[in-house]
């Protein structure tokens, strides 16, 4: 049985089932049951990972669309680095349909399709083996997200919208015109092919044509991680966004373009790669101390959320392209516990926002003394994402650290610096937000229902879980991360040889 | 033996009463808070006297918690006669001030909140002291700054509370930033983080061929001491710490949280014996805090801050023991400050008690017939910061002042200057609240037994804690030096009984000179008392610039005008809707119908793709 297969087909069934059946059915209960055999499903992937050698399992692989000269595979495979954003990402939208449904009124049919749609897109850019399947599953999952915002969010989601839109397609037709040129220099759309090729030596790119490709790609990714400077749509969107469709952009759709980079550009582009590593990790650490420093200022929550995420992809992105061991890892578990503790933190604003109507730090102080448990579970959440040692922020952001310490110790110290912003941004906006005496008597804010605690209890327990026993979640993501890097040639001879001035083909 | 059993009970503590706390009667929270802590005491005493006699150390492997290529590490514990004096302080005392706290909260909201952070503290730092490589230290090290956070932020209404709170934290995140460099380079010299591969290596290492990287860890390595233990530039968060309830400013700001700088660099000092610029800063800062946390002390009304920067002092004390390379000494002073200082915030805790919420040193005043128990055990620890002769500080100072005077000679007489000063501030503090004449309108009242029991267990331990050898137990580790010097000794001990007799001339014979010689001093006084204005300078020289800079260079600058406006709306936007005026008899410009399209066109391909081709 292939659980793949499975995963990937459950919440596109539940689309349909949502679109066709009638007006007076259960949406809500429908869509959180494909959401969740989804996610249990996605638990079958697991066991193939840990037990078989293969550089990937459950693998579905189908002849899609033949024509001579042009052949499209329907190649989807797991390994250790999109396993764990698949589990995450099914993880997460159940909890994201849970809150939905007091989240969102108007036209919530429409919405949890929209939601399922988008699952079904991300599952499909995670597990994609083919650059055409990859592309056709990165346009997926951007058109729902497009119309969440659009169509639920906030006074501008127009204008948020767009941009949003137009910042992401302007990306991904780059990446198009290179899964294009690179089709036509390989002859197959089929990443595993390819990379054989490369090993090969059937699959030659000379340096300026990896520089070409690299770039398209690279233009994709960077939009949608998003690298500085093309990150001025994410703190729009993701303010406007409704909070469902905020949770899932920041904790789930924000992971594509970093997985992108490590799963396409490093291995396929490897001179590229490395040739760029240096302006890319200068770019990241700006990143991580631009997102950290516009958190310090920004006057309202989501948008202070949104601006930490910056800087925290930031980390993620300087952990692939420090090309080592420590960093690669460091940045798949970045990924995932990013996604945990931003989704948290996005999960609770939601709750702080249905409470006071607004999201605006001025307006808000004191919530602390009449809700207890909302207060708590923010803390918690916020000690996982400023990197609090036995939470899971604290693994990914030490390893990138550390993997960069070692390429380039400046790296490691200029990016250092975000770890002490990440604590005056949060702790100052959780002081004026919590602490202190109630700016408004009026109103009473409602403690946390058991009917809230539901989606957070899992979040906080894999924050903890992911924190202190890593052993439950690694040894797969280094065995993924070790080949990439094996793909990417990392030997040293072998680097200074790409470096030398003057060697313009790709070694063969 | 099970090691992980000492952490776990307050664990469980913590876990119990944050999570149940709200819904337990006081008695249960009392059992499960004080009881937790009791049962780590009495395990600790039971693992050392199984283990005793401690060498060579004794540690346990539970699991792997970071593997990745080469780096390995492991979430191990250990016990050496160094742990072993720690963990005595850290339950013993811990104990000890869990037992008060019972009486001293007894009035206050949020019981059970207390209790759940304070187990949570002595559970982070019970796994810093046994941690046996670096970055699991790292875990309690971070983990008691959190807790430290939120008990300085436990009156979290008042807004200064909540402004200490995120001083104490943000501030010990800039001194972590150091130590998690060192942290870096040292996997980066070494390949291991674990205590004895390190020492293993270090070993081996000839002095020259190591001394720079050696000199770069250690260094990085003391800024997170800095920040962790209150020295000079990182200090000024500790006094702000007092707006925490008492017993956390003796358990966490005065006896074992603030220590654990010099019991981090005292655990590898392999590493800094080879660093000797390394040592000689680490004296240096030490010693220059120490000056200036006590003149400060020489100002300051508040009778909790006064003991705040005597602890800023005392700590530089340790470090220049630790700089001198008299590792032992330093851990000593630790030890016997535990106690004594423990006794000061407790006693303080008891007058603030006793005169509800008073804490301003002009309103108290004869207070000794009223709280005669706080007053004796109060005067005792304060003859023992004053090094007076026969009390437990008057060992482990002169232990540091010795060797400061065989290492250093100026340096030992700066430090003896300091002691004068130490013992001056300290009694003016104690001569302000207990002689004279009452000058405060609270009904004043003596604490309930909970509380004074453990102020006489403290003042036991603060007569006859030096009797305690503790450069003889760890002499094992750190070899004996001989450097006993009655001269140096006698010096010490004279500028200590002058600076208590100064203080009793000028705050009980004479009480009139003292603000005479006040308003004479004038500027200096001014500059003094307000600390030499670091706070103002710090918050104008870094935090006003780095928010402004954000705020009007960073956003409105570069995201907004450059970025968006310029380039995605300006130049970009501009081009694609000249070629969309070109294109508009084709389409309709709306980006929701592209959408649209895209979505039906993508379903669509899905749909012929997978029924023609998808069987072949």
């Amino acid at each position: 049985m292939n659980f793949l297969a499975i995963t990937l087909a459950l919440p596109l069934i539940g689309f349909f089932c949502l679109l066709l059946l009638p007006r007076h059915s259960k949406i809500s209960a429908i869509a959180l049951a494909a959401t969740v055999l989804t996610f249990l499903a996605s638990w079958g992937l697991i066991a193939p990972v840990r037990s078989s050698t293969a550089q990937f399992t459950s693998s579905i692989n189908s002849l899609w669309i033949y024509s001579p000269g042009f052949q499209v595979h329907f190649h989807l495979g797991i390994d250790g680095i999109n396993l764990w954003l698949i589990l995450l990402t099914t993880l997460l939208a159940p909890i994201a349909v849970w809150i939905s449904r007091s989240m969102i009124t108007e036209r919530q049919r429409n919405f949890l399709a929209l939601l399922l749609l988008f699952e079904f897109g991300l599952i499909g850019v995670f597990s994609a083996l083919d650059l055409f399947a990859f592309y056709v599953f990165w346009e997926i999952a951007l058109v729902p997200m497009y119309l969440m915002v659009g169509f639920w969010g906030g006074q501008r989601r127009g204008h948020a919208a767009v941009k949003f839109f137009v910042y992401t397609m302007a990306g991904s037709v780059m990446m198009l015109g290179s899964i294009i040129y690179l089709h036509s220099q390989t002859g197959t759309f089929d990443y595993v092919e390819i990379l054989n090729g490369i090993a090969s030596g059937r699959v030659m790119l000379s340096s300026h044509q990896q520089l070409l490709l690299f770039l398209g790609f690279f233009a994709a990714f960077a939009v949608k991680v998003p690298i500085f400077p093309l990150h001025t749509w994410l703190p729009n969107t993701y303010a406007e966004a409704p909070m469902p469709a905020t949770f899932l952009l920041a904790a789930a759709m924000s992971k594509m373009g970093a997985y992108g980079l490590i799963r396409y550009c490093l291995p396929l582009f490897p001179a590229a790669a490395q040739r760029c590593a240096g302006w890319i990790a200068v770019l990241a650490i700006i990143g991580i101390l631009y997102g950290a420093l516009l958190a310090l200022i920004q006057p309202n929550i989501k948008r202070l959320i949104a601006f930490s995420s910056l800087s925290h992809l930031g980390f993620v992105v300087l952990g692939i392209f420090t090309f080592s061991q420590q960093g690669a890892d460091g940045a798949v578990y970045q990924m995932i516990a990013h996604g945990i503790s931003t989704g948290a933190l996005f999960l609770i604003a939601g709750y702080l926002e249905q409470r006071r109507g607004s999201l605006e730090i001025a307006d808000l102080g004191g919530i602390a003394t009449p809700a207890p448990g909302l207060a708590t579970a923010f803390l918690i959440a916020l000690l996982a994402s400023i990197g609090l040692p036995s939470l899971c922020n604290f693994i990914g952001e030490y390893l990138i650290l550390q993997g960069a310490a070692l390429t380039k110790f400046s790296w490691a110290a200029w990016a250092a610096l975000g770890v002490i912003l990440s604590a005056a941004y949060m702790l100052w906006m959780y002081q004026r937000t919590f602490w202190g005496k109630s700016s408004d008597q009026k109103h009473v804010i409602p403690d946390l229902t058991f009917r809230d605690w539901v989606p957070l209890l899992p979040l906080i327990v894999l924050m903890v879980w992911l924190g202190s026993y890593t052993q439950s979640f690694m040894p797969p993501i280094s065995a993924a991360t070790a080949r990439i890097l094996d793909q990417t040639s990392m030997s040293n001879e072998y680097r200074v040889d790409l470096i030398l001035p003057g060697t313009t083909e790709f070694p063969r | 033996m099970n090691l992980w059993l000492i952490p776990f009970f307050p664990l469980l503590g913590f876990l119990l009463n944050g999570l149940f706390g709200k819904r337990l009667p006081r008695a249960a929270i009392n059992a499960i808070g004080v009881g937790s802590v009791a049962l780590s005491f009495v395990y600790v005493v039971f693992v050392l006297s199984k283990l005793y006699p401690l060498h060579p150390a004794y540690s346990e492997h539970y699991f792997t918690w970071i593997q990745s290529g080469f780096l390995h590490i492991g979430f191990d514990l250990f016990v050496d006669r160094l742990t072993a004096v720690m963990l005595l302080v850290v339950t013993g005392i811990g104990l000890l001030i869990h037992i008060y706290a019972v009486g001293y909260m007894a009035h206050e909201g949020g019981y059970y909140r207390f209790f759940s952070y304070f187990n949570l503290f002595v559970f982070f730092m019970l796994i810093l002291v046994l941690a046996s490589n670096l970055l699991v230290m790292f875990v309690g090290w971070e983990g008691v700054g959190l807790c430290s956070y939120l008990l300085i932020g436990f009156y979290f209404l008042e807004g200064f509370a909540g402004n200490a709170a995120n001083k104490a934290f943000i501030v010990n995140r800039i001194g972590d930033f150091g130590f998690s460099l060192g942290i870096f380079l040292t996997v980066l010299v070494f390949k291991t983080l674990d205590f004895g591969k390190l020492a293993t290596a270090v070993s081996g290492m000839p002095v020259e061929a190591s001394a720079g990287a050696l000199t770069a860890i250690t260094l990085l390595l003391f800024v997170g001491a800095i920040g962790k233990s209150a020295q000079f530039p990182l200090y000024v968060w500790l006094p702000d710490a007092m707006a925490g309830p008492t017993p956390v400013s003796a358990l966490i700001h005065a006896a074992t949280m603030v220590t654990a700088g010099v019991y981090m660099v005292t655990r590898v000092s392999f590493l800094y014996n080879h660093a000797p610029l390394a040592m000689s800063i680490v004296a240096f800062i030490g010693l220059f805090t120490a000056v200036l946390a006590a003149t400060i002390g020489i100002t300051q009304n508040d009778i909790k801050r006064v003991f705040a920067y005597s602890t800023v002092s005392q700590l530089g004390y340790m470090f220049l023991g630790l700089g001198v390379g008299a590792y032992s000494a330093g851990i000593f002073h630790l030890m016997t400050h535990a106690f004594f200082k423990a006794l000061l915030f407790l006693g303080a805790g008891s007058v603030i008690h006793g005169l509800s919420g008073e804490q301003d040193l002009r309103h108290m005043g004869g207070l000794w017939k009223r709280m005669p128990v706080t007053f004796i055990t109060l005067g005792v620890a304060s003859l023992a910061i004053s090094g007076f002769p026969g009390f437990s500080g008057f060992f482990s100072k002169d232990a540091i002042l010795s060797a400061a005077y065989a290492h250093t000679p100026w340096m030992f007489w700066v430090g003896s200057i300091t002691a004068g000063m130490t013992a001056f501030y300290v009694f003016r503090a104690y001569f302000l609240a207990f002689f004279g004449s009452y000058r405060g309108h609270h009904h004043a009242h003596e604490s309930p037994p909970v509380m004074t029991i453990p102020l006489i267990v403290l003042a036991a331990f603060s007569l006859l804690g030096g009797l305690i050898n503790v450069p003889h137990w760890l002499s094992p580790a750190f070899p004996l030096a001989e450097h006993e010097n009655v001269t140096a000794m006698a010096i010490s001990v004279t500028c200590g009984i002058l600076g208590i007799a100064l203080a009793a001339y000028l705050y009980v014979i004479r009480p009139a000179l003292a603000e005479s010689l006040k308003t004479s001093a004038g500027s200096l006084y001014t500059l003094v008392a307000n600390k030499y204005y670091v706070d103002e300078l710090y918050s104008g020289l870094i935090v006003r610039p780095l928010e402004t800079i954000s705020r009007s260079v960073l956003w409105r600058g570069v995201d907004e005008a450059l970025i968006d406006n310029s380039f995605v709306d300006g130049l970009f936007g501009r081009t694609i809707r000249n070629w969309g005026a070109l294109l508009r008899h084709l389409q309709s410009g709306s980006v929701r119908n592209y959408a649209t399209w895209v979505l039906a066109g993508a379903l669509l391909m899905i749909f012929i793709f997978s029924f023609s081709g998808g069987g072949r």
